[in-house]
């Protein structure tokens, strides 16, 4: 199965690569109507094709049944039939872009969707609902294997953070995604059939559309940030040379997550005109899920103190992570304060913050981990210099061209406008110009990583001197994953002795995970 | 001929195979449940504001087709739960004969459900019809009728195809009768009926007490 696998993560990256081409921002060059069809497409390819599936269906895919000690995901076919669903959605949404694209916005809002906008919204929404079918086969076969599949001696809280995080990202998509689905479908028929459910003139509510909306929307973060989240876990203790500081709270923390993701999605709609009680009640709930991920940053940087760290390029990544996902988190309290949102709401403030998460948190993420399962991935090392080159161009590339959105937004710069008053020329010029050191940033690693397929150092089954079940069969690892299936009778990340950790001048050596059993 | 074999890849145990299988079909359920649900919310929050016209277009409804559907779907669930029991005791004529009864009974369903669709168009009932103007939220409500009962038909179709295909395996021996398979389908079929449980009052009782 593992050559099925590998089809894949080429098959879903590669989707991604394309898809990461299309998209070229000119505010000069184009009419307002055409500007409007790319940030449409620029915010629905990234949120529903790149983001929410990177990487669950790269990494998950791959390391999920490695880390858990399985053969093979629960469902295999399944598994095939929700890429040939992500395909195929793709394929929609490219479909509805070549025949003229979509000016909603990738929120879809209502009645302008339903009643004026003319652009292919039906196509755009039928290919998100597919995508969304892919994403709930894809869930749903995480926690089938999650529950059915780990190895002997694997219990719940031996299971590596990713492998939480994942599962918690799986919860989200199986629930949330089915009430996307209903409320596209419920544009869909307003289009097609005249069904008009969200029509003020035949007393429907447009707004319950955002409801029904942001009820996925706002888990859809948690889906996209929640396995960033397992991925940094195990960079960080991997070359710290810690166990994870607090491994059942970091868990407590994904579950949590999870949960409050779904009570949150009113903090989108301050200025929608909800009832003042209910906005308290969204901003109060928004505050506790701060609290679970500070929990996370926190045990990160308690992990890294007195470890003996070094900086592989992968440890670039996930340092980096924390900084920028700490910015962004911190301005979502801003958000959160009801307050403040109203004074920056639909400003670039805003869009600063979500792409501290969703860019400086998940795509880092997403390169981190890419780099540091790399020689497993192919069984080649990538080239460290050149790794590291990327690295740092990505973190200083990417403040460059976001940082200065934070400032635009809070002097008033409003997000989705081509012209805006010349005052704001300077920030908007920074931000350009950082984003393209950051599309160097993103572009350089395709090239290295290729080359390393052919002419990269040749990787041991274990690397980096890790300590997950992944690292204990070959790289790339054979056909059915394991030669020999393994027995876990230990916890996760044995870097050191438990309670006292090894003197910071002293490297230990590790034990890897189960295997001294039997 | 060969016996086809029960156990697949990656599992180690048929019993563990059979236990994913339906916890699979579970997970996928609770899915299907917050898609109706987000749409029943939908309507829900919708009749709130226009109770009366709600009503009244829930008194417009064929309530003797509906009722009759209510009971056909009903039975057929029956049917299918006898099939996968007799499955599982290897009873192969039981199973198979449940399964057909199953399928039938759907199938009538959806016949009931075509002639009612089209007896709804021939009387105006449907948003803009002529039945319908002069009622405000009658026109959202037939919205929600239109919509819920096209996805549960769409539903009740995918069902039947399941069943059938996995059915038609069966009968050519393609399919061992223990398969796994077989019972997630039948669990499937019983969320199309539960869905349905909730539609039939909702849809066609409103109004009429």
């Amino acid at each position: 199965m593992a050559t099925l696998l590998g089809f894949f993560c080429i098959g879903g990256f590669a989707a991604a690569a394309i898809r990461l081409e299309l998209f070229t921002p000119a505010a000069d060059v184009m009419t307002p109507d055409a500007y409007n069809r790319m940030f449409t497409l620029h915010g629905t390819v990234m949120v529903w094709f790149f983001l929410v599936p990177s990487i669950p269906n790269t990494l998950g895919n791959f390391l999920l049944p490695l880390m858990i000690g399985a053969r093979d995901l629960a469902f295999p076919r399944l598994n095939l039939f929700s890429w040939y669903l992500f395909v195929s959605a793709g394929l929609l949404l490219l479909l509805s872009l070549l025949l003229g694209g979509v000016d909603t916005g990738w929120t879809f809002y209502t009645p302008f969707s339903t009643m004026f906008s003319n652009g292919y919204v039906m196509l755009a929404a039928l290919a998100v609902i597919v995508a969304g079918f892919s994403s709930i086969a894809t869930g749903l076969n995480f926690i089938a294997t999650v529950h059915m599949l780990r190895a002997p001696g694997m219990h719940w809280f031996r299971l590596p953070l990713l492998v939480w995080a994942i599962y918690g990202t799986s919860l989200v998509m199986v629930l949330a995604t089915p009430v996307l689905s209903a409320s596209l479908l419920l544009i869909v028929a307003e289009r097609a059939f005249g069904l008009p459910v969200f029509d003020p003139a035949q007393g429907g509510d447009p707004l319950l559309f955002q409801h029904l909306f942001w009820f996925y929307s706002h888990p859809a973060v948690y889906i996209m940030i929640l396995p960033a989240f397992g991925v940094i876990s195990e960079i960080v203790t991997c070359f710290a040379r810690r166990r994870v500081f607090g491994y059942r709270f970091m868990v407590y923390a994904i579950l949590w997550i999870a949960l409050v993701g779904f009570l949150v999605w009113g903090h989108h709609m301050f200025v929608s005109g909800q009832s003042l009680f209910a906005s308290m009640a969204f901003s109060f709930l928004s505050f506790v899920i701060a609290v679970p991920s500070a929990i996370k940053v926190f045990n990160w940087t308690f992990t890294l103190y007195r470890g003996q760290i070094t900086f592989e390029a992968p440890m670039f990544y996930a340092l980096g992570f924390i900084g920028l996902f700490t910015i962004g988190g911190l301005t979502g309290l801003f958000l959160a304060a009801i307050p403040i949102d109203v004074h920056v709401t639909d400003t670039y403030f805003v869009v600063a913050h979500f792409h501290f998460i969703m860019v400086g948190g998940a795509v880092t993420a997403l390169y981190g981990g890419l780099h540091f399962w790399w020689p497993k991935l192919t069984g080649r090392m990538y080239p460290e210099s050149w790794a590291r080159l990327a690295g740092l161009t990505m973190f200083f590339g990417f403040v460059f061209t976001f940082f200065p959105m934070f400032v635009m937004g809070f002097a008033g710069m409003p997000r989705r406008y081509q012209v805006y008053p010349p005052e704001f020329q300077a920030w908007n010029v920074m931000s350009s110009s950082g984003a393209v050191l950051l599309a160097a940033a993103y572009l350089l690693p395709i090239g290295y990583l290729t080359w390393s397929l052919f002419f990269g150092r040749r990787a041991g089954d274990d690397p980096w001197d890790a300590t997950g079940l992944e690292w204990r069969t070959a790289s790339p690892p054979p056909r059915e994953n394991f030669f020999e299936l393994p027995v876990v009778d230990e916890e996760p990340y044995l870097y050191h002795p438990e309670a006292t950790g090894p003197h910071h001048s002293a490297r230990e050596p590790h034990r890897n995970q189960g295997r001294n059993a039997r | 001929m060969k016996p086809v074999p029960l156990l697949h890849e990656p599992w180690r145990s048929t019993q563990r195979q059979e236990r994913a299988a339906s916890f699979g079909m579970w997970i996928f359920l609770g899915s299907e449940a917050l898609l109706f649900g987000g749409l029943l919310l939908a309507f829900a929050a919708t009749r709130a504001l226009h109770v009366e016209g709600f009503r009244a277009a829930g008194r417009a409804t064929d309530v003797a087709l509906g009722t009759a559907n209510t009971l056909i779907l009903l039975t057929s669930s029956l049917a299918v739960a006898i099939a996968v029991e007799a499955a599982r005791a290897e009873r192969r004529r039981l199973a198979l004969g449940g399964l057909l009864a199953g399928l039938l009974l759907g199938l009538g369903f959806l016949v009931v459900k075509g002639f009612e669709w089209h007896s709804d168009i021939a009387k105006g009932l449907f948003p803009g019809g002529a039945a319908l103007q002069g009622m405000p939220g009658a026109t959202l409500s037939s919205s929600f009728y239109w919509l819920l009962t096209g996805l549960h038909g769409l539903h009740v179709l995918g069902g039947l195809t399941l069943l059938g295909w996995m059915g038609l395996q069966a009968w050519r021996r393609l399919r061992p009768l223990r398969s796994p398979g077989l019972e997630a389908a039948g669990l499937y079929w019983h969320l199309v009926d539960v869905v349905w449980v909730f539609l039939y009052p909702l849809l066609y009782l409103d109004g009429r007490a």
